[in-house]
């Protein structure tokens, strides 16, 4: 039982802290929120992809470095304080992991050493409307090799050059891998509630796509990416909230009011205290989770949801109470509380909503519940 | 106890209903550009509408007729209001005068040249701001710096003043400063009323989180205002400030915007695990979490009404209905996004459901919990003023304010 990273595990992410508080500034955030159109800081993500951080989990053979997922966590976590504006979520934790986990071994050995290099941009394209996804309402078809519907949001999609897509044939629901570069795509980028991390449609018209890898049952394959996924943006989202929380702090402590500091009124030490108290929620379960990623252990869908639910609900909690605790200056443009607001909603809808993953988290629950029973494990 | 029309209120709020239909605005000749609060054609409409309103006697209806009101009672004035509601024709630009400021004015002056600016007003003819809050006074709001010194029948009033909602549009202000910086903090203050065109006030737009510039910053450079402009007496300022502020807080409890009944419409048009939203369980009980609170504050402003009706002012509890408005919009615009999954990122008119309204409620919401007093002022006084807990050790009292400790 070890609940810490080790001390080459902190010795990388304080290289990432120094890194991103260097590169990635709040500023950088903010340059891409006034000018949306670009989508991402493109220098910082080239920067990135020579830190060779999008290969951290990536298997030496397919051009990775191998780090290992409980470093990505950490990479994760100082990204997500640094609200970098960068498609290392989409490329990283769903482009990548469809592929390792879904992926031919031709398609591997093809896309994964770009991945992992940062010169190729991925994502992960599923949703198609409001509300929940099942398999009757997906209606992006795959037919004689080619893709036909549209994806709406895609997050990266206006920037990313492949992507893996959810689409039905005769047989169901697949996973699909697509060149967005290629014929029969095109896409229009929106706006939405996170400017800094960009969002498309993506419609394909004939598109030339491939299975990836073997055909299979795609809802429950794009299930299990985004378990994994799940773990990596709980990371991101206590990175924020954490920042959040100290940014939170640290106004507390030069702003008067009532000739006092206003940390000093129980009202605000009370508040911050919470704030502390869901983020350490929310680490509990994103550590146990990168543990159930790190050692694909059993237990990896119930600490996913668990990991997934608490940290959208830490973040959306600090990120909120931030500018409460700023007063006015904290509901204008020009301070930064809204930065992570912004974020936070976005990594909490990002792979569906917390409401999706309560019903997940209790489903796989029940059958922890009746597996322990079988077994005669009693607890 | 009685929480349906008497036969009387009931043919009023028919007589009302019809002409509201007849001579409402129609607000379909705007773009969806221009039918945003603050665009120039949003505001010529309100102002047509508002003149029609006092014409017919539909203004302030609870004034007295002498300053342009009908002389009618506090309830007709509130089903007026639902009834505008209803017809989706109630604008917010002359809310802070005729509000706040205004009866605050005419508590406080008895002098013609003042109390000439209460029917211009209520005709819609001249709007009216709230110049109070400072970079350093905002919770609290007897911490006011801006100086106003006398000089023969003037005072010279230098200062900044900070977050004046519509300060951009205004024709008038009213204005808060410090007349004597060597008595304790709430005993050294001074109200004015100013016209927003004074040279040496300068406004300033502040652009804020959810990207509209409704907020601005006033600063105040030699602004000379005569005497005859001062509310209330000198270094009584704080009087003038506690009556607005109680105006204010009674009518932000009061609760506007998305209601449970669009919340409603969403969630029947967004897919569920089965069916949609509107038939999932775990909405449902959020909904019914959502309804008796949201009702509540509906009802509770009924208390408000019931209170005003008997000549008295609101009292402290209605602290109780601006904490739970702001907090409970706040979560409902939250839940609709969610409730949509990662669609609900989206927040352009053309891709998101209902136009973006709750995305863009989402964004506004943060405001709602700090403007017209915080959630935390709002504890305090639901926990000194109606429990009697004994208040915070104060350091700032009894003390000159020049000696009172300050940070940023
Ligand atoms: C949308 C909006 C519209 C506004 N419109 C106007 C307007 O038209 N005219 C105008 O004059 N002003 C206006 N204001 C200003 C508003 O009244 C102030 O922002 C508000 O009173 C908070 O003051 P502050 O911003 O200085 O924050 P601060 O007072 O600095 O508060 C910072 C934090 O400290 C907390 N705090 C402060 N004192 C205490 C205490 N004693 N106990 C516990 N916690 C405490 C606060 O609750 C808050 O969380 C508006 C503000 C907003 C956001």
């Amino acid at each position: 039982m070890n609940f810490d990273y080790s001390d080459e595990q902190k010795a990388l992410k304080d290289q990432a802290r120094r890194f991103l508080s260097a590169e990635s500034p709040l500023s950088a955030a903010r340059a891409v929120l006034e000018n949306p159109a670009t989508g991402y800081d493109s220098a910082l993500w080239k920067k990135i992809g020579e830190q060779g951080w999008c290969g951290a989990a990536i298997p030496e053979v397919y051009g990775g470095h191998e780090f290992g997922y409980v470093e990505l966590c950490a990479l994760a976590e100082e990204l997500g304080r640094a609200l970098a504006p960068v498609p290392f979520a989409s490329s990283v934790y769903q482009f990548a992991e469809s592929l390792l986990h879904c992926g031919s071994e031709a398609q591997k050995h093809a896309l994964l050493p770009q991945i992992a290099s940062g010169a190729l941009i991925g994502t992960l394209a599923f949703t198609e409307g409001p509300g929940v996804l099942t398999a009757e309402r997906i209606e992006t078809k795959y037919e004689n090799g080619t893709l036909h519907g549209t994806k709406i949001p895609v997050s990266d999609g206006g920037i990313a050059q492949r992507a893996v897509v959810l689409a039905r044939d005769d047989n169901g629901p697949g996973l699909y891998l697509v060149d967005l570069e290629g014929g029969g795509v095109s896409r229009r980028t929106l706006s939405s509630i996170d400017p800094t991390r960009g969002t498309a449609s993506i419609t394909f018209d004939g598109a030339p796509a491939e299975p990836l890898g073997k055909a299979q049952d795609g809802l429950a394959q794009l299930a299990r990416i985004h378990d994994r996924a799940a773990i990596l943006l709980a990371f991101e989202q206590i990175g924020g909230a954490d920042r959040a929380l100290e940014m939170a702090r640290d106004y507390a402590l030069e702003r008067y009011a009532f000739g006092r500091q206003i940390g000093s009124f129980q009202a605000i030490k009370h508040k911050l205290a919470d704030v502390f108290v869901k983020n350490e929620v929310a680490r509990a379960n994103a550590y146990y989770g990168a543990w159930a990623l790190g050692s694909n252990a059993a237990q990896l869908p119930v600490a996913a949801a668990a990991a997934r639910v608490a940290a959208s609900q830490a973040f959306w909690f600090a990120s909120k109470e931030n500018i409460q605790t700023h007063g006015g200056i904290g509901f204008t443009w020009e301070a930064d509380c809204h930065l992570f607001y912004r974020r936070a909603r976005h990594l909490g809808l990002v792979i569906g909503s917390p409401r999706d993953w309560k019903r997940r988290l209790t489903t796989a629950l029940q059958r922890q519940l009746a597996a322990e029973q079988a077994q005669g494990i009693a607890a | 106890m009685n929480f349906d029309d008497s036969p009387e209120e009931a043919r009023y709020r028919a007589t009302v209903r019809t002409w509201i239909a007849a001579n409402a605005p129609d607000m379909g000749g705007l773009s969806a550009d221009e039918q945003r609060n603050w665009h120039p054609a949003h505001k010529a409409i309100a102002r047509q509408w508002q003149a029609a309103k006092a014409d017919a006697g539909y203004a302030c209806i609870s004034w007295p007729k002498a300053w342009g009101g009908a002389g009618g009672t506090a309830i007709e004035e509130a089903i007026f209001n639902q009834e505008e509601v209803r017809a989706g024709v109630q604008f917010t630009y002359f809310m802070t005068g005729l509000h706040m400021l205004l009866p605050a004015l005419m508590e406080h002056n008895e002098d013609d040249l003042s109390l000439a600016r209460i029917p211009p007003a209520v005709r819609g003819e001249e709007i009216w701001c709230q110049l109070f809050s400072e970079p350093a006074s905002g919770s609290d709001s007897a911490g006011i710096r801006s100086q106003a010194v006398r000089d023969g029948d003037n005072w010279v009033v230098n200062g900044q003043k900070v977050w004046n909602s519509g300060a951009q549009i205004a024709d008038y202000g009213m204005l808060v400063a410090r007349t004597d910086a060597d008595l304790p903090k709430h005993k050294g203050l001074t109200a004015f009323w100013v016209d927003m065109k004074t040279p040496g006030l300068q406004v300033r737009p502040i652009k804020v989180m959810s990207g509209e510039a409704e907020l601005n910053e006033v600063f105040l450079d030699n602004v000379h205002i005569p005497d005859t402009q001062r509310v209330g007496a000198v270094n009584g300022g704080w009087k003038v400030v506690i009556s607005t502020l109680m105006n204010e807080r009674a009518a932000l409890g009061s609760g506007t915007g998305l209601s449970w009944r669009d919340v409603m419409r969403l969630a029947a048009q967004t897919p569920a695990w089965e069916g949609s939203a509107i038939d999932d369980p775990a909405f449902r009980e959020w909904l019914a979490d959502y309804y008796v609170n949201v009702e509540a504050i509906r009802l509770l402003s009924f208390r408000t009404l019931t209170s005003l009706s008997r000549g008295e002012a609101p009292g402290p509890a209605s602290s109780a209905g601006k904490l739970l408005w702001s907090n409970k919009t706040q979560e409902m615009a939250s839940e609709a996004v969610d409730l949509q999954g990662h669609f609900g990122l989206l927040d352009g008119s053309d891709d998101a459901l209902l136009h973006g309204a709750f995305q863009h409620r989402f964004l506004w919401a943060p405001g709602l919990r700090l403007g017209g007093g915080t959630d935390e002022i709002m504890k305090n006084i639901i926990a000194e003023r109606v429990l009697g807990l004994p208040a915070d050790i104060r350091v700032d009292k009894d003390v000159p304010f020049r000696e009172i400790p300050h940070g940023r």
